[in-house]
């Protein structure tokens, strides 16, 4: 009962102390709300970048055409093979046969069309083809080879066609793309971190009376420690509200006057709201508070010296 | 009985000026002693080591079975627990009324709300300050100020009461009205020491007197004054 009342004082001290200083903990709350704002405004940004990568890497088609000769029954072999190599996305496999692809040509292009339509079934020079996408663009490789490997590629199949080149390069290019985010997020974290810091030391440095007097009278170095470990964690939620806000509402009508995609293009999907918009909180004030605690304990320890 | 045993001690500040030599002292419990010496002659130094607020380089400090010259950082508050200091220039928290100023001693302690407001008060009408408790420090005048600052260096009842200058800013007859204050607490069974250069004072009121010259003990006299002493 007494921890409790002891705990609970603490507490309550803490609160009091906040509001005690008001204008020295009013600057180190603007600190932190303009510091997690740029934070937050940049990880919605790099989150972003990521989902298009993702969508793009994801729109990456593997198209396999089949030999003229293949029976029905071998296509429906073939694609319960593809179906059973674990990278293939399954829903995605999907069978064009040479018909298909005459007409779409056809319809694609007048100057084609002429051509086309003096095609019959035998004189079509296209081929069978099956198309699909892969689980992990990094492996696409690999998974070509598995299917060159199956047991009626040999015969059945043509040849394999998912434009290599530029497939390697977008996946040289997004990763470097994701690891500049990442790169710039963690800075501007660290920079974060130190300003925050900064702010707080500066805050406790003109409360050094107060610090020195509750050692003058005999407080433990720990019982001093403890109100202003807790004011920075009052201070850093107080500081995560706004930016929380901004992300939580700023972004869910972002999203819904771009109607979820920038350019109107189904490749630049913005990352969905829910439950997107409580991560980026989350990380804020975890942020807010775990630095508010170091920076308080850092701080009020270097008056404790002698 | 001794309360205070100063064997030995030296004490060189990081500038390379020695403040105090060979430093030999020990006080009973209960005296009233003045340490008295020009400016620089390491009174300040002296009193600073007693709390713990400087650590000596050579000899011991005991106070009350405490090694001061060996405590850690984080013990330091075992010490401050048994005494009470009182400064020149107040110290005091701004912010805070005659009465909290007087409580946050207590409050840091963790000491129960009802026992801290009998105790506060208990001390506020004992340094005659009763009146007054909702006042901000600003608002009263040196002598006023100097009494919160003695009400909250003894409202934990400590064995040992160390004044550096406690008069040094103000009037004679303000300053008559402390020593009152601190004479009485010393009949009350609280061991007082006092650094101060206030002849009137000194003379007055006829105690132990230790006279530091240049960082060395001078002279240490019972029932001393400051006139036959020359420096
Ligand atoms: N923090 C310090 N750093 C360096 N020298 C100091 C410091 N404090 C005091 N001194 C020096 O130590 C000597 C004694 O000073 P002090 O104890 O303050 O004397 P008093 O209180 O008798 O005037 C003086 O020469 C002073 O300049
Ligand atoms: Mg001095």
């Amino acid at each position: 009962m007494r921890g409790f009342r002891t705990v609970s004082r603490y507490f309550r001290d803490a609160l009091h102390g906040v509001f005690r200083n008001f204008s020295l903990s009013l600057a180190s709350i603007l600190c932190i709300t303009i510091t997690l704002l740029v934070v937050a405004v940049s990880l919605i940004l790099s989150s972003n970048v990521e989902h298009f990568s993702d969508s793009i890497r994801k729109d990456v088609t593997v198209v396999v055409f089949l030999k003229n000769d293949t029976t029905s029954e071998e296509v429906e072999k073939i694609k319960s093979e593809l179906i059973s190599i674990e990278n293939i996305e399954r829903s995605s496999i999907e069978f064009k046969s040479k018909t298909d692809s005459a007409q779409e040509l056809k319809e694609g292009n007048d100057i084609f069309s002429a051509t086309v339509d003096t095609w019959t079934d035998d004189t079509n020079p296209l081929l069978d083809s099956y198309m699909f996408k892969v689980k992990d663009i990094e492996k696409i490789d690999d998974t070509v080879k598995q299917v060159k490997e199956l047991s009626l590629a040999k015969d059945k199949i043509n040849n394999i066609n998912y434009g290599e080149d530029i497939v390697h390069q977008l996946i040289i290019v997004f990763n470097t793309v994701e690891k500049v985010c990442v790169a710039a997020v963690i800075a501007l974290i660290l920079v974060t971190s130190f300003l925050i810091a900064n702010t707080i030391k500066l805050a406790i440095y003109s409360r050094k009376r107060e610090i020195e007097i509750m050692r003058l009278v005999g407080a433990s170095n720990m019982s001093i420690k403890i109100p202003f470990v807790l004011e920075g964690l009052f201070i850093g939620i107080l500081g995560s509200i706004v930016p929380i806000l901004v992300t939580v509402f700023g972004y869910g009508s972002l999203f819904d006057f771009f109607n979820g995609k920038l350019f109107g293009s189904s490749l630049a999907m913005l990352v969905e709201p829910m439950p997107f918009v409580y991560e980026i909180s989350s990380i804020l004030i975890v942020i807010g508070i775990v630095v508010g605690m170091i920076g308080s304990y850092f701080a009020v320890r270097k008056h404790l010296k002698i | 009985m001794e309360l205070i045993r100063v064997s030995d001690v030296q004490k060189t500040y990081k500038t390379g000026t020695v403040a105090l030599y060979d430093f030999n002292l020990s006080i009973k419990k209960g005296e009233f002693v003045f340490v008295i010496g020009a400016s620089g002659s390491g009174k300040s130094t002296l009193i600073k080591m007693l709390y713990r607020e400087e650590k000596p380089d050579k000899g011991s400090i005991i106070i009350g079975g405490i090694n001061v010259a060996k405590l850690k950082n984080r013990k330091v508050y075992v010490l401050r627990r048994k005494l009470g200091v009182v400064f020149q220039d107040f110290k005091l928290l701004p912010k805070l009324t005659v009465y909290e100023n007087v409580a946050f001693a207590m409050e840091v302690l963790g000491y129960d709300k009802r026992d801290i407001y009998k105790r506060v008060m208990e001390v506020l009408s004992l340094v005659g300050l009763k009146n007054k408790v909702r006042q901000f420090p600003d608002q009263l005048s040196g002598g006023e100020q100097q009494r919160v600052v003695i009400a909250r260096a003894i409202v934990n009842k400590p064995k040992l009461l160390i004044c550096d200058e406690p008069t040094g800013n103000l009037d004679p007859d303000t300053s008559m009205e402390i020593m009152k204050v601190l004479d009485e607490i010393n009949a009350m069974g609280t061991t007082v020491i006092m650094a101060t250069h206030d002849r009137d004072i000194v003379d007055k009121m006829k105690k132990r007197v230790i006279l530091l010259d240049s960082g060395r003990l001078a002279k240490d006299i019972e029932k001393g004054s400051y006139c036959n002493e020359r420096f």
